[in-house]
């Protein structure tokens, strides 16, 4: 089970709070999560299911590297961070 | 941490500063995507400055605010030419004293929370909204950085955080008294999830004592409820130190000609202001 962190900024739109999930690789274990959670898919992916722009994902501290077809390997105790990046200034 | 590849295409020329007098013609341009330009020519022609460009670090620059990062500060050393300092979101501070032939590190101290905890300290990575530079004692730089003030008093080798500034220590925009280096400004904002004045109440921030106490300014800023937003280069300082000038994405400017304790409405029917410059 990989746990999942979310940053502070989402919390005030959409009630998602950190859990753990199963899966080996990001696209499963967000899958998990947004089963249990539906309304944080929308905030985290597009409508093709790739990472929404201004997203940063991170696997046991690095960013991800495919925000499209969500590839990166997840271990058993790895931590996923999901960060927002707000525009402009 | 590793970024997808970038294009090799100007998105944004996004500060362009004079070099040091000595060298008269030099500019240098920060841009999103992090590329930095040098002109030896007053612009005519522009070199990539490409010793940054390829440096290590770069393949961890990502964009704050923008799909990439951006370099937004050129902090010119007046000891010397080919000396400064850039900040770059989110990519740190980089300080060169040979030219930008080679590059230091220049954003230890500084401290990120919209990264892992274990990365929160990666120079690498660090989102410095504006640095800013004491004309006059230049080895005091200011910062208003997305996490917060920090200042250092050793041409950036080090950062200490301010970590009590009147309404807010969020903001974009910085500026420091060119002879006085415990003197500077901030204009605060609630948080990066709530850009706006705190209570709708637009003031400007000043510490004349190196960031242990500050003043809250507000003589002839708006009394009622105000959202006005200054962005990282629509806040400036002249020469003197007196005055100052101030613009917001709502189009409203501010001059003040006493250091920020009286303000004056120049206009509030302009477009989006991104920079203000005294010349």
């Amino acid at each position: 089970m990989a746990d999942l962190v979310f940053a502070k900024a989402f919390r005030r739109h959409v009630d998602c709070p950190d859990a753990s999930a199963p899966g080996d690789d990001l696209r499963s274990v967000l899958d998990h999560y947004f089963a249990d959670h539906p309304g944080v898919r929308g905030y985290v992916l597009d409508d093709a299911g790739a990472v929404r722009k201004h997203i940063a994902v991170f696997v046991d501290g690095d960013l991800i590297t495919d925000r499209l077809d969500l590839t990166d390997p997840v271990e058993e105790h790895s931590t996923i961070h999901v960060f927002q990046a707000l525009s402009g200034g | 941490m590793s970024q997808q590849e970038l294009a090799w295409t100007t998105q944004l020329a996004w500060i362009v500063e004079p070099g040091h007098p000595d060298e008269p013609g030099v500019l240098w341009c920060g841009t999103i995507p992090g590329g930095l330009f040098r002109s030896d020519d007053r612009g005519d022609s522009w070199q990539l400055v490409e010793s940054l460009w390829s440096h290590p670090s770069r393949q961890k620059w990502f964009g704050g605010g923008y799909d990439d990062a951006g370099i937004h500060s050129v902090a010119v050393d007046p000891r010397g030419p080919g000396r400064i300092v850039v900040g770059v979101s989110c990519g740190g501070a980089w300080r060169t004293d040979d030219g930008g032939a080679t590059w230091e590190v220049a954003a230890r101290g500084m401290r990120a929370d919209f990264l892992p905890p274990d990365q929160a300290g990666d120079t690498d990575t660090q989102d410095p909204h504006r640095i800013v530079r004491c004309a006059d004692a230049p080895d005091v730089l200011w910062t208003q950085h997305h996490c917060g003030i920090f200042k250092s008093t050793d041409n950036g080798d080090q950062w200490t955080e301010i970590t009590e500034a009147g309404p807010s220590t969020f903001g974009f925009a910085v500026a420091v008294h060119p002879h006085d280096p415990d003197t500077a400004w901030f204009v605060p904002d609630v948080s990066d999830e709530v850009r706006m004045p705190v209570d709708g109440k637009l003031v400007v921030t000043r510490t004349r004592d190196g960031g242990r106490t500050f003043d809250v300014l507000d003589h002839g800023l708006p009394t009622g409820p105000a959202y006005d937003l200054i962005y990282r280069h629509a806040f400036d300082i002249d020469d003197t130190g007196d005055q100052l000038l101030m613009g917001s994405t709502t189009g409203s400017l501010w001059w003040s000609g006493d250091g920020g304790d009286q303000w004056h409405e120049v206009s509030s029917n302009l477009p989006p202001i991104a920079s203000v410059r005294f010349c």
